[in-house]
Parts: C-alpha cells; structure tokens; sequence
C-alpha cells in the first residue's frame, strides 16, 4: 500500500532523535501558552520562529506544528480544572469539564479530553496522508489562471467565514496584499513603496508584521483592559474514566472528529466553530439534552475531538496547496518560505520527508502530549499563578531578539514597533488582523500569477472564467460571497460564534 | 448631534482604508501602470488601492447609519511606552549591545504595565537579561557582542 509506505517513511524521519526532541519542545510550549491566558500559539509561533533559521525545515515546521496543536490541549486542561479557557477553542469545554470538576471527576475529564483529542490526531493524521497526495497530484496541473482564482477563492473564503465584520475583513485581506507588494517589482526592478529606504528593498518582513501585531499588539490590548483572575482549582481526582465513561463518548469523539476534520479544510472557520458545532450537535442527539451544562462528559469529549481535527487538518490546504485557511497556517507558510520553500503542490514531491515528517510527528506529538499532559496537570495549573506582569515583558524579550535575528537590522524592530501600535488601532476599529497576514503572505504570489495569467492570455481577462477549473473556483467564490450576504445566513453564523 | 460621527468605529474605520488606498494610488502613479498584457510594477497597487478605497467608503457609509461606537479601552501608558522600549532596544543593539539593550527592553515594557514595583521590575530584568544571555548568546549562539564600545 501506497499510503503506508509513505507513513512509514514519515515516522522514519519523524523518529530520528533531532526530530524527536523539536517535537517534544514544540507540544511542550504549545501546552505551556495553551494554559496561559493572554498568549496564544499565533504570538508564539511568530516569536519563535526566526529562533528556527538554523534548524533544518523539517525540525523547524515539526516544533511550530507542535506548539499549534499542544496550545488545544493546554487550553482544555485550565477550562475543565479552573474554568478559565486559555484558548477560544476550548470555551465550550468549559461548560461541561468545568462541572465534572466540581463534581470532583475532573481526571475523568482531562482524561477524556485527552484520549478524545489523541483519537481524533490519529483519525486526521490518516486523513491528511490519504487525501493530500492526490489534491497535490490536481494542483500540479494548475497554470497561473488557476493558481490565482484558487488564491482568490482561499482569501476571500478565509474573510467571509472568520468571525468578524465580513466587509471589514475583505478591506483588511486587500490592505495585506497591498503590504506584500512593498519592495523590489520582481519583473522590473522598481522598488516601491520603500521611501528610499534600503531595509525595504527586500520587502517588510513577515516576521515584522506577525510579531508587531500579534504579540506586541496584543499585549497592549490585554494591558489596556486586564481582566481579574481568581483561582478556584479543584481537586483532580481519578485519572481513569470508567467504563460508562468510555462508552458515552466514543461516538462524541467520532462524531466530534468528523465534524472539526470538515471544518479544518474550510478556510477561514477556527477551531473555536468546530468545537461549538460539535457541543451543539451532542446536545441535539443526546437522549436527556437537560444533562448539558451539569456535566456530561460528551460535553467535553465530542468538542475536544473537534478542536483537535480541525486543527490537524488546516494543514491539509496549506501543504498540498499553498492556501493558508488560518492566520496560524499563515505564519507555517511563513516558515516555509523563510526556508527558502516554495509553498504549493510540489512540496510533496520535492521534499517528501517535510511532509511526510510533518504528518507522522504530528501523531508522535499527539501521543506526548497524553503523556505529557496527564501526570503534569499540577504543575500546568501552578503556572496559572505567575502573573502577567511578570510573563509580559519576557514575552516583550522574545519578539524583540526574534525580530531583530531575523535579517540584524534595528530597522526591523522599529518597523514591528509601529506594527504593534497599527495592531491596536485595527484592534480598536473592529479590523481583524489575521486577514490581513493572509492577504499579506499571498500577495506577491498572487501578483506574479495575475501578470503571468494575463500575459499567455495576451491580456484578456477573461481567461479566468474561460478555463475550466478556475472557472470553478470563481463561481465558488461568489458563491459563497452571495450566501453570506443573504441575512438569514448571517444572522446563524452569529450563533454560531456566539 | 453634528459631531457624532466623531467617536463612531466604522466611521473611523473607513478612513483608516481610504487613507491606505489613497496613499498606496498617490505614490503609485510614478510606477509604470502598464496594460493588462504587460502589467507594470503600478498595476497591482494601483487597483488595490482603487479597491481599499471602496471597501472604505462603503464601511464609511454604512457605519454613519448604524453608528457602533468605540468602546474598547486603550492604555496610553502601554500605547507609549512598548513602542518606545522596543525603539530603544533597537537602538541600543546598534549602539551599545545586547546587555543594555535587553535591560532596557524589559525595564520599559515592565514600566508600561499598570501595577509598576520598583524592586521587583529591577529583579525581573536582572534575571531577565542575565536569562535571554544564557539562552541566546551562549545557548543558541546568536553572534551580538554583550557590551559595544568599551
């Protein structure tokens, strides 16, 4: 079989000691920021990031990927054992876990989000390996037209369905491409928009936008408005759900799978929707719904699958086709290319051993992350402790060291500091920034393949909508532009997102 | 009543884009815009811009008639002092190395959070600074002198 010759040359790369040890360091700190409120895997990622430049990229995307996943798992462990969601998507485990806490089965808890979250990495790591090869295989026949319309359809997917103003988050998609065109014009040469300054020649930096607006960003905006902790923590209790206990979530854990794997191709729909549609779902299959909110266990373990699946399979489009469908999968892109990759189809081929390392670590790192998780809860909880006040500045520590190693240029740091101020003001006016990192990271890709559509097609635009498969894409595109304008519509999707 | 427009999100939302759009066209028009065929380098900008501006206008429109207002708090301390630690600590990297680059990094944005202890911030980039050396520098071997000049 094609598909587990492949997997076993992913484990293959993904054993070796190196890789081993970024994967352990990835879900480590992934479940570190998980379990502090106030830092979330976006920040963290592109703080660490430039830290990887002489790691090869393989290990590089396993620790980041690790981080990415590890922070659903943190996030769970405070939400179930203090009520306190350290990441949007474990909100809905709150409910439920929170309860069991109370009830004095929060091991049940955590052990069922934890076995819940390991079935699911398992079922997408499956997944990803089963359905990424042929659409790469389809990707590689794409010519420029396609290439564009696919971007365009990703980008404006990616706004329309993130929470937030719709139109808002269009503008910001667009105000991102606008940032990517700063520096050298590939084709002539010209530098624009640089003021005659050389740092920008080259372009701003990825890691100057990422940094500046989502970890010195956000640290203004928790500054301006902190918000009071108290801590109740309850006693965990019996590490090992009952046999009940097993029974009545597996099919949550299924079903909960399913759904955030659907959700993880869509661009745009954070784990935050998958583990709300979940919660939905088992409340409206469940034979007593009056259980939910008192806690039922399929409360924590249908939303913990979900969460978990749609995290895993965001990497599907971003490897196999180069489209980013988050702000998370935005910064991997990032890495790649800080890595001299050239995200799209042919990285499977050309580096087999990233995706394949990448797939098979990321159930590695799944399996630590039980290991991890389960005898530690203590000291993850202790941390909750520290104080802001304490963790802000080294987070200020990070960014700064990790912006300036990027290329040793004060001119970086400067830049990501008005990028953080820019950050706070997008923050305040109701402007997301994640799609404008989306817009950002595909805009000089997205140029390149306007101009080379519309050279072979001697410059008729209406190539777009005359082959075929990008023809699909742009009917797709204002598609769903049309389905979201509807106001029905757009009044269940503020359900759904609370 | 004729000045309500003035604390309104969307309002200033939208001129925020328009500005973006107008600035990127304005200093577009000396790139060669080119024809479709040939895009030139004020192709892509040029119509990015001209698209800005739209989205700005219609979220300026729609923001006068339904009218969200700014409600999120804004600290000025934090607002000033992060920026400024983190130009000071770009600053001084050049000019004076990576030690009193970082104490003052830590220093400044310690000072921007609301609860300041004396003591305690000057602990915190004690441990901080000696910290980030031990890691970075002997760690990870990033090649910045500790101390320039001396």
């Amino acid at each position: 079989m094609e598909l587990f010759h492949n997997l076993f040359f992913g484990f293959g790369v993904a054993l070796t000691l190196q890789n081993l040890l970024y994967c352990f360091i990835g879900v480590f700190v992934g479940t570190l920021i998980g379990v502090l409120p106030g830092i979330g895997p976006m920040a963290t990622i592109a703080m660490l990031l430039p830290l990887t430049y002489n790691v090869p990229p393989v290990a590089a995307l396993i620790m980041l990927a690790g981080i990415y996943y590890g922070a659903q798992y943190g996030g769970s462990t405070t939400s179930i054992l203090v009520n306190l969601p350290g990441e949007t998507s474990s909100v809905v485990t709150c409910i439920d876990g929170y309860q069991m806490a109370r009830q004095g089965r929060a091991g049940a808890a955590l052990a069922i989000a934890a076995i819940g979250s390991f079935i699911a990495g398992t079922i997408c790591t499956l997944i990803v390996a089963m359905f990424g090869p042929p659409l790469a295989d389809m990707a590689l026949k794409f010519g420029s037209p396609e290439y564009f319309s696919l971007m365009l359809m990703g980008l404006v997917a990616a706004a329309v369905l993130a929470q937030g103003d719709m139109i808002k988050s269009l503008a910001m998609v667009v105000l991102g491409l606008l940032l990517g065109v700063v520096g050298s014009d590939v084709d002539s040469g010209v530098k624009r928009f640089c003021f005659d300054i050389y740092e920008l020649a080259d372009g701003i930096g990825f890691v100057v936008i990422a940094v500046g607006v989502f970890a010195v960003g956000e640290i203004i905006s928790n500054l301006s408005d902190p918000e009071e902790r108290t801590i109740f923590t309850s006693r965990v209790g019996s590490l090992y759900p009952t046999l009940q206990d097993m029974k009545q979530s597996i099919a949550p854990i299924i079903r909960g799978t399913m759904l955030g794997a659907f959700f993880g191709v869509l661009p745009g729909t954070g784990p935050s929707i998958a583990s709300f549609g979940s919660y939905m779902i088992e409340k409206k299959v469940a034979k007593d719904p009056s259980r939910f909110g008192h806690g039922a266990i399929e409360g924590v373990a249908g939303p913990e699958a979900a969460n978990n699946a749609d995290a895993q399979c965001k990497f599907i489009p971003m490897l196999t086709l180069g489209i980013p469908a988050s702000g998370t999968m935005a910064l991997m892109l990032g890495a790649l290319m800080i890595h001299g990759i050239t995200p799209g189809p042919t990285v499977m081929t050309q580096k087999p051993d990233l995706f394949w390392g990448l797939v098979a670590s990321m159930w590695i790192g799944n399996l630590m992350l039980v290991v991890l998780n389960l005898p530690l809860v203590g000291l993850w909880v202790s941390l909750l402790k520290v104080p802001y006040r304490l963790l802000f500045p080294a987070i200020m520590v990070f960014s700064a060291i990790g912006i300036y190693s990027a290329n040793n240029i004060s001119f970086d740091v400067y830049l990501a500091a008005l990028f953080g101020v820019f950050g706070i003001a997008w923050r305040i006016l109701g402007c997301s920034p994640v799609p404008l990192l989306l817009g950002f990271v595909l805009g000089p890709m997205m140029e390149e393949n306007l101009r080379r559509a519309l050279q072979v097609s001697n410059g008729d635009p209406s190539v777009f909508v005359t082959q075929p498969i990008s023809l699909a894409f742009i009917m797709v595109t204002v598609l769903i532009l049309i389905v979201m304008v509807l106001p029905a519509v757009r009044n269940r999707r503020g359900d759904l997102t609370g | 009543m004729k000045m309500t427009f003035l604390n309104k999100k969307d309002f200033w939302a939208g001129a925020m884009l328009i500005g973006f759009g107008a600035a990127a066209m304005f200093i577009a028009r000396g790139y060669r815009f080119g024809s479709a065929l040939r895009m030139g380098p004020g192709f892509f900008p040029t119509i990015l811009g001209g698209i800005l501006i739209a989205f700005g206008v219609c979220i300026m429109a729609l923001g006068l008639r339904s009218g969200e207002k700014i409600q999120e708090k804004l600290s000025l301390r934090a607002l000033v002092l992060l920026p400024l630690s983190l130009l000071l600590f770009g600053f001084l990297m050049e000019k004076a190395g990576f030690l009193p680059a970082l104490a003052a990094l830590v220093f400044g944005s310690a000072a921007s959070g609301r609860e300041f202890k004396f003591l305690e911030v000057l602990l915190l980039t004690a441990v901080l600074t000696v910290a980030s050396a031990a890691l970075f520098i002997w760690g990870l071997g990033l090649p910045y002198p500790l101390i320039k000049g001396f």
